[in-house]
């Protein structure tokens, strides 16, 4: 790709990351949320690998990165769910956090972090399809 | 038993196919033993729960009191049908996954396998739980994408088409399905099942309630691939790795199809006379047409994938006659015999096809064979093999004392009894064809001339564990026809399926 | 109503397209529309003319019908697992490329089910 093309991805994908981030964290109080998020995110490292190429970014060892952190993510959620049942009353996806003031950025207790780790998650895992897309590992059977 | 521990039914599963790429960093070896350990617990947990929780419980997710009258949470329900399927899932998958540790070893990307195996268990255990529509749905994605990824596990010519094959099919079933749901939804409001069970008795005209069980029987039908609809599983079955196929045959197609459409259509919908002779219709198709194709089926798997639709069958069809039995309310014991008939061939067919899997799993591991007129002359290589595959065959083609003699009797009694005489008539001459086919796969897999080389050894101890617990089981099976066994395991569930408006009543408690 | 009719219509665009097309790639696009039509259809019955958004920050008491959130989350998930049948049939469409060299299914039948 030319100069133009990458000087343009470079600044426009850091806007998207922000909106994604945006998006991401606003998730209980406006339109958008974890899935959302996660999906502007990992869009903008796509823009970035499509306009940069395969080889700047070393893709073989981000893979295995993406699939680590996709793990990790859901299992903090599950672990926080799980964590639910020791905060008094024996419900699993228990909210005990205060819920705060209606509207405001820090409310709706625990909904906020599950909207992050899903974003983090998506945008792990979007990323990870795209690179297996187009890496194409081959796994012969021996 | 306290309700939270129903959670743990998928969480554990779905906790281990997310620890298990962070542990792989570390060691490894590490997911194949994560693996067995997990489905042990799950199958400890079961049992657990099966012996100390005849009653039903609902357990609410979050906490969410209903608000007036309208459920408005994620609701989870255990009762004595759940409780019977979660035995079954979690022993087949115990088995499956101790099989695998050994059998897996010539493949690479092993824990990709494990990884996807766990999130099918996940599935199939909360598609068994879900109390909504949405649950159910998306549980029974997660099991049907798992399944989809892992029958193309080989990545070989064959496993690869036979994948997207069953994709294209179980996304069109997908959508019908969803299209069934967003039916429900326009009628009723609700997505909780217990509120649809409420709903729609008050429902004065039942064409729409029956329009929209014919929907959901195209849906579910293609996922147990009764017979206008099973184009996909002989492909997808004999396809998928041994373990695999055995989690297929033996669980999948009966969570994600049959038992749903039991709990649907008895504890859901109104019981509905035109709906069960359409069930009892397909049963008998799918029941003689799937042994018609067996017989002339040389490749092993193929013919085990075959006499799936053929069993799957007789489980509808024994359903459809207990149906009809309590729709025009007459007779009531018919239809025990027939739930009892039905529900005791679907855990038999579980052990017994699970083990005819493994078996030719095991074959095909120490010949490198799936075709049987390469084999031959194996009895004297393989004798774990031949004792546990002739108890297996002895088992489906119905001879006592195995338990597939017992089961199959009772549906046969209950359609005699209620007046089906063409289905009982069929039903025998499956029997009898499925007894032909099996006679044919023990005489050339095991004592025809010996058409392979001479340096054949039995398989590997961990495969023989699991095939000979399985084969014990077929025998052991058996003694679920005695009354005060039965009263314990099979009879919880059969109460579940003969008091249709119980389920709705003691959850919303009204 | 006509909304709902024009849904059919492009489900049964979608299952015209299954059932004829040839190529994998176009199978996994008529599928796909197959799918859209379905979450359309679910979100215009969830839909109540005039109603806002499902929102905690709506004025209590206030005279306003809301919708209901559950059929736009059925259609979010569905939506979620859509992405999951689209990226595992493109990745197996490249692989079968691999083994067969072409993307024609009357050309990729080792299977006869």
């Amino acid at each position: 790709m030319s100069v133009i093309v990458k000087k343009i991805a470079q600044l426009i994908s850091a806007l998207i990351f922000v909106f994604g981030m945006y998006s991401a964290i606003h998730g209980h109080i406006a339109p958008g949320g974890g899935f959302a998020g996660g999906v502007l995110l990992s869009g903008a490292f796509i823009l970035l690998i499509i306009a940069y190429g395969l080889d700047y970014f070393k893709l073989k060892q981000q893979t295995e990165a993406t699939s680590i952190f996709e793990s990790v993510s859901i299992l903090i959620a599950l672990l926080l769910a799980f964590s639910g049942l020791f905060a008094g009353s024996l419900y699993f996806f228990n909210n005990y956090l205060p819920p705060g003031t209606p509207g405001s950025l820090l409310s709706g207790g625990l909904i906020p972090v599950y909207n992050i780790l899903i974003g983090i998650k998506v945008a792990a895992t979007l990323s990870t399809i795209f690179f297996a897309l187009i890496i194409y590992k081959e796994e012969i059977r021996r | 038993m306290d309700g939270w521990i129903i959670v743990l039914f998928f969480v554990i599963p779905l906790f281990g196919a997310f620890v298990m790429p962070v542990t792989y960093l570390f060691s490894s070896d590490s997911p194949k033993f994560i693996t067995p350990v997990i489905t042990f617990v799950l199958l400890i947990l079961s049992l657990y729960s099966f012996v100390y929780q005849p009653e039903q419980i609902a357990y609410i997710i979050g906490g969410w009191k209903p608000v007036g009258d309208v459920p408005i949470a994620i609701y989870l329900v255990y009762d004595g049908l759940s409780g019977f399927m979660l035995v079954i899932i979690n022993l087949i998958a115990f088995f499956s996954s101790v099989y695998a540790i050994n059998y897996m070893e010539e493949y690479t990307g092993q824990k990709y396998f494990y990884v996807l195996m766990c999130l099918m268990i996940a599935g199939m255990n909360g598609v068994v739980l879900a109390g909504d529509l949405f649950n159910l749905f998306v549980f029974t994605e997660i099991a049907a994408k798992s399944s989809y990824a892992l029958v193309a596990f080989g990545v070989k010519k064959d496993e690869l088409e036979a994948s997207f094959k069953y994709q294209v099919l179980g996304g069109m079933a997908n959508l019908i399905i969803l299209f069934g749901i967003a039916m429900i939804y326009w009628q009723t409001q609700t997505l909780n099942m217990a509120d649809i069970s409420y709903m729609l008795q008050n429902v004065e005209n039942n064409i729409f309630p029956v329009f929209i069980q014919l929907i959901l029987i195209t849906g579910f039908g293609v996922k147990a691939a009764l017979i206008p609809f099973h184009a996909w599983l002989p492909d997808a079955h004999s396809s998928a790795p041994s373990p695999i196929s055995a989690m297929l045959s033996g669980v999948l197609i009966k969570t994600l199809g049959v038992y749903v459409i039991m709990r649907l259509f008895f504890n859901v919908f109104p019981v509905n006379e035109s709906v069960s002779i359409v069930l009892i219709a397909l049963g008998g198709l799918s029941m003689i047409i799937g042994v018609l194709l067996a017989v002339g089926a040389w490749d092993l798997k193929r013919m085990l994938a075959y006499s799936s639709i053929s069993h799957v069958g007789y489980i509808i069809a024994g359903l459809g006659i207990g149906m009809i039995m309590l729709a025009r309310g007459e007779n009531q014991f018919v239809a025990t015999l027939a739930f009892t008939g039905s529900l005791f061939h679907l855990a038999n067919h579980a052990v017994f096809k699970g083990l005819l899997f493994l078996n030719a799993g095991a074959i095909e591991y120490a010949a490198n064979t799936r075709d049987m007129k390469q084999m031959g002359g194996l009895a004297k290589f393989m004798p774990i093999t031949l004792t546990s595959s002739f108890s297996a065959s002895m088992s489906i083609s119905g001879l006592p004392p195995f338990s597939g003699f017992f089961s199959k009797l009772i549906i046969i009694l209950a359609a005699v009894i209620a007046g089906f005489y063409l289905i009982a008539g069929l039903a025998v001459v499956a029997g009898i064809i499925t007894l032909a086919y099996f006679v044919k796969f023990q005489k050339y897999a095991f004592y025809n001339k010996p058409s392979v080389s001479s340096s054949i050894k039995e398989v590997p101890n961990l495969m023989r564990m699991s095939m000979i617990s399985l084969a014990i089981l077929c025998l052991l099976m058996s003694v679920l026809i005695l009354p005060e066994i039965r009263e314990v395991f099979l009879n919880p569930a059969v109460n579940t399926l003969m008091e249709t408006t119980d389920y709705a009543d003691k959850i919303l408690g009204r | 109503m006509t909304l709902y009719i024009l849904c059919f219509i492009l489900f049964l665009i979608g299952i015209y397209g299954v059932l004829t097309r040839r190529n994998l790639i176009k199978i996994v696009i008529s599928l796909t529309i197959m799918e859209f039509s379905v979450f359309l259809m679910l979100v215009l019955i969830g839909y109540i003319s005039g109603g806002l958004a499902p929102l905690v920050v709506h004025p209590e008491g206030a005279d306003i019908s809301v919708v209901d959130p559950l059929p736009q989350t059925l259609v979010l998930t569905a939506a979620v697992i859509a992405v999951a049948t689209n990226s595992m049939m493109l990745a197996l469409a490249i692989r079968l490329y691999k083994k067969y060299g072409t993307f024609d299914i009357r050309k990729i039948n080792e299977l006869k089910g």
